[in-house]
């Protein structure tokens, strides 16, 4: 079959696939955001009390009747997705305002963050995981190789801990957020842009490191697998200097499984890194998601929760067509 | 032809070990071979026995952690990139001398000495069409545009029997039965018209008849393109088929070497002679037993001293072959032997001369 052809048939078929998936998905969304016992109010009357103030009972049930709260649950979730089909993401009721505003008012940085740091990881990880495997058993492969396992050793929000305080302590900088005081709530400009710029490189660091560790370790031993294959030695033997070859032939059949992974980052760039962003104070998804979950706001945190599903289909998606597109034998073996 | 003064290849005392945690693998202990232009020369021996590293060693291909140890790879070039090399007075380089990375043996491979590997089957990559790789070694050693180099790789698989050759450019290796990929691994190695060709054991994966008309096929280019070619084996049979001078190796060492109708006819090495009596004939009766060679390849480990075949020699004399290294002495005019039954150490008499062969 012509590849064209195939890869369109492919796409189109797991394209079919996607309602019914996220169909399935939001059931589980829905079950595990109402798996805690109480619902929003009992948390927000929990909190009321804790400071002092208190409800009566009818006001409660008001309150209830009017979320909806008082339905039993396959009646709230059938109202949950329908509102969704209808392109109504909901209404927060810790915030008091619609999920779509609140989403989107995060969304820019969320991503802008995860495209900083995806950079940063990528850039990095290559060219550490191909010196590390050309070179095997040298000084900088060790080198490597320890850096690599601090990286992934060191949890994540530990690094972002010991980082702050090494700033504040040697820099005199306060490095939590994303912006200096001043522009937090500006509206955008050229200094609001600078100022981002100056701030988002720490997070970016932090967020990266583990998963740098981590690529460079898949790159060394993908690589190391390929290095040995009769078609490097047949390049060499046509005269191909050693990079050249290198970089043609092994290097570009380690990547490949490695490029499939890209599609896997699309919920990450979405929601960010949820204890790493709340450690940071960084104005992400991450954060806000994990204030929905401990106070119970379903509405929002079940929003976020199905548009990260939505994207992680839509990664694994992205990943099979990159794969399909790179490696000719998975074309062929799906013709 | 094997007269011929002026030899393309000369390798004298070539050694290349590979130095690993657990000791060193001396693969090649002190080979001796040449390759006249035009010529077939059969390297045979059992597995192991450094066939592939011997020929590894000749392109340089030999990685970490083997290296060449010692010994000298005299190789004539043609005359056309002779002007642009430091050539020894008499046409010659050692190419143990260059550097294995160096611009001069990148040229050599592929251009001057061209590899059919062991393995053809996983020598082309799986993720770059035919075409690409074809054009990508033409292109390498001919100055000339992707256009040119296209359709010279579109002639070159015709050329090897390839039917629909240009649609082939596009295929993937994968795409590809046994044997066509291995007549497309020729194409590409002859590709930039080199002068030797080294072909280690290109015909073990394919069935038998395919077999045959690679052997044919390889024949005919030779004398086409009037092209010498080293040729891998351990099937005496093939080697009686396309083999003008036979090379027999063990251990590392070569045993003996000469025309290959003095070989078959007349052996002198006690290994030879055992490795001819285990190959059937047309005279064996059916169902007989074919001898086989007593005990089995030492680990490379702990080679014997001495003569490396001694501890399976039928010949073996004890405090000679076990002691001294035996060196190749001609036997005829154009067959050497490395056994002490020739040196005249046995009779105490002096050791002839080994430079006088060649
Ligand atoms: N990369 C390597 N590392 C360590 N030892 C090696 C390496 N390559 C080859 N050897 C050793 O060198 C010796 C000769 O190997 P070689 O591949 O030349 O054998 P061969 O004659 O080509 O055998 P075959 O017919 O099986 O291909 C073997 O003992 C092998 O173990
Ligand atoms: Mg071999």
């Amino acid at each position: 079959m012509d590849p064209g052809v195939f890869m369109a048939r492919y796409i189109a078929q797991r394209l079919l696939l996607l309602p019914l998936l996220l169909f399935i998905f939001s059931i589980f969304a829905f079950v595990i955001i109402q798996a805690p016992p109480g619902d929003f109010l009992t948390a927000y009357i929990a909190e009321l009390s804790a400071s002092g103030s208190s409800m009566d009972q009818a006001q409660i049930e008001a309150l209830r009747r009017l979320y909806g709260l008082d339905q039993p649950l396959h009646i709230q979730y059938l109202r949950w997705v329908g509102r969704i089909l209808r392109g109504d993401l909901g209404f927060s009721l810790d915030w008091q305002r619609p999920n779509a505003e609140l989403i989107s008012e995060r969304l820019l940085l969320t991503v802008l963050l995860g495209l900083f740091t995806f950079t940063f990881t990528w850039a990095l990880a290559i060219p550490i995981g191909i010196l590390s495997a050309t070179r095997q058993y040298s000084f900088l492969d060790y080198f490597f190789t320890v850096f690599n396992y601090i990286g992934v050793a060191t949890p994540t929000f530990m690094t972002a801990l010991v980082l702050m305080w090494l700033a504040f302590k040697y820099l005199g900088i306060s490095v939590t957020g994303l912006f200096s005081a001043e522009y937090v709530d500006a509206p955008w400009s050229w200094g609001r842009v600078v100022d981002l710029l100056k701030h988002i490189w720490l997070p970016a660091v932090i967020l990266g490191m583990d998963g740098t560790a981590r690529l460079a370790r898949v790159m060394r031993a993908n690589l190391l697998d390929e290095l040995h294959k009769p078609y490097v030695e047949m390049a060499r033997a046509k005269g191909l200097s050693e990079w050249r070859l290198v970089l043609k032939y092994p290097v570009r059949l380690a990547l490949n499984p490695l490029v499939s992974t890209i599609g896997w980052y699309l919920p990450l760039l979405f929601s960010g890194s949820v204890i790493v962003a709340t450690v940071l104070n960084l104005p992400t998804i991450g954060p806000m998601l994990l204030r929905a979950l401990t106070n119970q706001d379903m509405f929002l945190a079940g929003a976020i929760v199905l548009i990260y599903c939505a994207l992680a289909i839509l990664g694994t998606l992205i990943s099979d067509i990159l794969l399909a597109w790179l490696d000719p034998r998975i074309r062929m073996e799906g013709s | 032809m094997s007269n011929d003064p002026a030899p393309l290849l000369v390798v004298r005392d070539l050694k290349t070990y590979f130095f690993l945690d657990e000791g060193t693998v001396r693969a090649v202990d002190g080979v001796d071979f040449a390759v006249h232009p035009g010529q077939v020369v059969g390297i045979v021996g059992e597995s192991g026995c450094g066939k592939s590293v011997t020929v590894k060693s000749v392109m340089r291909l030999v990685q970490r952690p083997g290296r060449l140890v010692a010994g000298t790879i005299r190789f004539r070039p043609s005359s056309q990139s002779a002007q642009r090399w430091p050539l020894a007075p008499d046409g010659t380089l050692d190419l143990a001398a260059l550097d294995p990375q160096g611009p001069i043996m990148r040229a050599i491979r592929g251009g001057e000495i061209a590899l059919i590997p062991q393995e053809p089957m996983a020598a082309f990559s799986p993720v770059h069409t035919i075409g690409n790789q074809i054009v990508e070694a033409i292109r390498l050693h001919q100055d000339v545009d992707r256009q040119t180099a296209w359709e010279w790789g579109v002639e070159r698989l015709a050329e090897v029997g390839i039917p629909s050759p240009a649609q082939r450019m596009r295929a993937y290796s994968w795409e590809l039965s046994g044997g066509l990929r291995q007549r497309a691994m020729i194409a590409m190695a002859l590709a930039c018209g080199p002068r030797l060709l080294i072909a280690d054991e290109p015909t073990t994966a394919i069935d038998v008849t395919t077999q045959a008309q690679i052997l044919t096929l390889l024949r005919a280019l030779q004398e086409q393109h009037n092209m010498a070619i080293i040729f891998i084996t351990h099937d005496l049979g093939v080697i009686a088929q396309i083999a003008d001078h036979v090379v027999v190796m063990y251990l590392g060492r070569v045993m003996e070497a000469g025309p290959v109708e003095e070989i078959f006819l007349r052996p002198q090495h006690p290994y030879t002679r055992a490795l001819l009596r285990s190959i059937p004939s047309i005279h064996t009766p059916s169902r007989t037993l074919l001898p086989t060679i007593q005990g089995s390849i030492p680990h490379p480990f702990n080679r014997p001293a001495g003569c490396p075949f001694h501890p399976r020699c039928g010949d073996f004399v004890p405090g000679l072959c076990d002691r001294n290294t035996p060196e190749p002495v001609p036997v005829s005019p154009t067959q050497t032997v490395s056994c002490h039954l020739y040196t005249g150490e046995l009779h105490g008499e002096p050791i002839p001369d080994r430079s006088s062969p060649a």
